[in-house]
């Protein structure tokens, strides 16, 4: 029997979500192989009765909760999809602001009608099985990780830092061009795709397991960088882990 | 008498959380509400205190769908703020960006989001079974799409390479030379796409609105121009906060707007209504093919205005492409001074006029920041639709009433998540 798989949003883009349609030729297989049973954002029918559950977004406001609650119990595993939802993603920025001023910045005197708390990610509020990160997620990594779960095989996520696929790919270093960069201390498997485009990795896919903090610190001496200047562009993506140290 | 009730929780096929709500007690229209229930996430708040050069990474994050286009007005805003002029170039390379994800988008909805309402179909998977051919073609389409952003943004969904004044990376002279190449042979695909189109039944229907888009003297616009109304004339794009007026109501977490009359539309429609006559020959021989004549107060037409956009967009880039090749590209210097200034860009994307604004220090640092997103500018209008629907199907079973408002507000290919996650306006009391 082929599994049935669901795929859900909390707040988001749901870039991640066109990345699973952007499979395209790919897509018709993983169609062949799986039985989509809900999707909103491209289909209509659809059922609760789903084994795995894919989940974009991070968690904003308190009705998040019980909806996001349910779906991990009906769903044997359930896998975050993107830096929404396995880091918190951008959606924490902002965290740093007082959230009572955020509110009435957006929605003026009309601030009460709109609930939001802290912006947290998937895991903060429920037990995550597997994690496909990235802003956006990266469609070799998604079928890569489609695979491992229609196998029934764990899926091997890198542990080393972006640099290693940077240096693979034979790119000139974003320092050298005379910007910060957190490839040192963030998590690889996107083949450094914005290094390779001539940007700086904003760490999007979230930090390495034990990120050489001093390394950082190191490259950004000798290139005459400030500790301040990364951590700036750290909070693009990885406020949530910032603040919750 | 007839009661209806009908509560479409979250509407299926477009981007983002919005319900219908409709209440009919004994032939009496007691309800007819369009809401909007997506997260907020207040993005116009916590821009404030980032760099310039964070801004477009940043806000396009606001929507994964229209991506690029949220890239190129947050630039065009940054480098209006800034007082940076941009080259020839990078304004040609954009021209190619806007054109690659309008192609992108319709695709994806024409196909993908509306078209299985007109075969009875739930959605595009069973598509897979009874009519592969299409599905087949359609992916084909988009990814040729995907794969021209690519090439020239780095990335589809948020893209890597735009930067203020420029590029980081210049796409590749062969790269460039096989997406025209893949353009060429995706004529036939085109010209399938019209004999499916061609087959759809439209619902006949009509409301007459006022149709806002940008207008620009050298072409269809899409990147640059003027603010353009049916109603009302032209105007500089530094004057969109008199021609959107946002407003809040009660049961949505999005913006709504209005200029001369109560509602307008934005997007295919508003600016095929606007524009037509800039169309490219192909274009406007597919708009005579599939019924499309303007002015058209349909707005199940929408769908039918974007594939004519689609065909317009394949051979506007061809056209781009070759003055790309013509010239060839050269590695420019985007350094620029900073200052502190003040700057709106808009930008025509999939679904309509879009604008950001913002107010930066001497630093390049963001202070303040407003942006009005296409669906907000469209949910007043598609409530107003409604509310003209609804009367003259009521006699129809409940399932078909609920179907045909669905598919209205599908038609509009709304981009809720979009919609609710930039919101702020000067509140007028």
């Amino acid at each position: 029997m082929k599994p049935k798989i669901a795929f859900f949003d909390f707040a988001s883009c749901e870039g991640c979500q066109l990345q699973v349609v952007n499979l395209e030729a790919e897509m018709l297989d993983v169609v062949g192989a799986v039985d989509i049973v809900q999707f909103r954002e491209a289909m209509t029918e659809k059922s609760d009765d789903y084994a795995i559950a894919f989940v974009e977004g991070s968690i904003t406001r308190e009705k998040d909760i019980p909806r996001l609650k349910k779906i991990r119990e009906q769903a044997a595993i359930l896998v975050a999809l993107g830096a929404c939802a396995t880091i918190g993603g951008v959606n924490c920025l902002k965290n740093f602001q007082p959230l009572e001023e955020v509110r009435k910045y957006v929605y003026g005197d009309k601030a009460d009608w709109y609930e939001t708390f802290p912006t947290r990610p998937i895991d903060a509020v429920v037990p995550v099985d597997y994690y496909i990160h990235g802003c956006p997620i990266h469609k070799d990594e998604l079928l890569k990780v489609v695979k491992s779960l229609l196998l029934g095989k764990k899926p091997e996520i890198p542990t080393y830092p972006i640099c290693v696929e940077c240096k693979r790919a034979g790119n000139v270093c974003v320092f050298e061009l005379g910007s910060t960069c957190l490839g040192p201390v963030t998590r690889a498997g996107c083949g450094a795709w914005c290094p390779t485009h001539r940007d700086n990795c904003a760490g999007c896919r979230g930090l390495v397991p034990d990120p050489n903090t001093n390394a950082e610190k190191e490259v950004l001496k000798k290139y005459g960088l400030t500790v301040d200047q990364a951590v700036g562009q750290f909070r693009i993506f990885l406020g949530y882990a910032e603040v919750a140290k | 008498m007839k009661n209806i009730n009908i509560n479409v929780d979250h509407v299926t096929r477009v981007e983002g959380h919005g319900n219908i709500v409709v209440n009919v007690k004994e032939g009496k229209i007691e309800e007819c509400k369009w809401e909007v229930v997506e997260a907020p996430r207040f993005f116009e708040a916590f821009v404030r205190g980032r760099s310039y050069l964070e801004l477009a990474h940043i806000t396009s994050r606001i929507c994964g769908i229209c991506s690029i286009g949220h890239t190129l007005c947050s630039l065009q805003a940054t480098e209006a703020a800034l007082g940076v002029k941009i080259s020839e170039q990078t304004r040609l390379l954009r021209r190619i960006l806007i054109q690659g994800e309008n192609l992108q988008s319709h695709v994806l909805h024409a196909y993908f989001l509306a078209a299985p309402d007109f075969v009875g179909a739930p959605s595009v998977f069973p598509l897979v079974k009874t009519h592969p051919e299409v599905v087949v073609r359609a992916l084909r389409m988009k990814k040729l799409a995907n794969d021209l952003c690519d090439v020239f943004g780095g990335r589809t969904v948020h893209p890597i390479t735009p930067t203020v004044n420029g590029f980081t990376k210049l796409p590749g002279i062969k790269e460039v030379r096989e997406i025209r190449q893949r353009l060429a042979e995706a004529v036939p695909d085109l010209e399938a796409t019209l004999d499916l189109f061609k087959t759809l039944k439209i619902p006949d229907f009509k409301r007459e609105t006022e149709y806002i888009s940008l207008k620009s003297k050298e072409e269809y616009a899409l990147y640059d121009g003027m603010i353009a109304s049916t109603d009302a004339g032209t105007t500089p794009v530094e004057n969109y906060r008199n021609w959107t007026n946002e407003y809040l109501v009660p049961h949505s977490t999005a913006k709504y707007t209005k200029h001369v009359r109560d509602t307008y539309m934005v997007g295919a429609l508003a600016r095929f209504n606007n524009n037509h006559d800039q169309l490219s020959p192909q274009a406007k021989k597919a708009a005579e093919e599939l019924g499309l004549q303007a002015p058209c107060y349909n707005p199940f037409m929408i769908t039918v205005a974007q594939v004519v956009e689609a065909v317009h967009a394949v051979f506007e880039i061809i056209r781009l492409i070759d003055e790309v090749l013509d010239k060839g590209l050269k590695e420019e210097d985007r350094r620029i001074l900073l200052k502190a200034g003040k700057g709106v860009g808009a930008v025509d994307v999939p679904r309509g006029i879009l604008f950001h604004d913002y107010t930066y220090d001497k630093n390049g640092i963001c202070m303040e920041a407003n942006c009005i997103i296409p669906t907000n500018q469209n949910h007043a209008n598609i409530q107003k639709d409604m509310e003209a629907l609804l009367p003259q199907i009521l006699d129809r079973p409940q399932e078909e009433i609920r179907l045909s408002l669905e598919m209205l507000v599908r038609a509009y290919d709304p981009c809720i998540s979009c919609s609710t996650h930039l919101l702020k306006v000067e509140f007028v009391t």
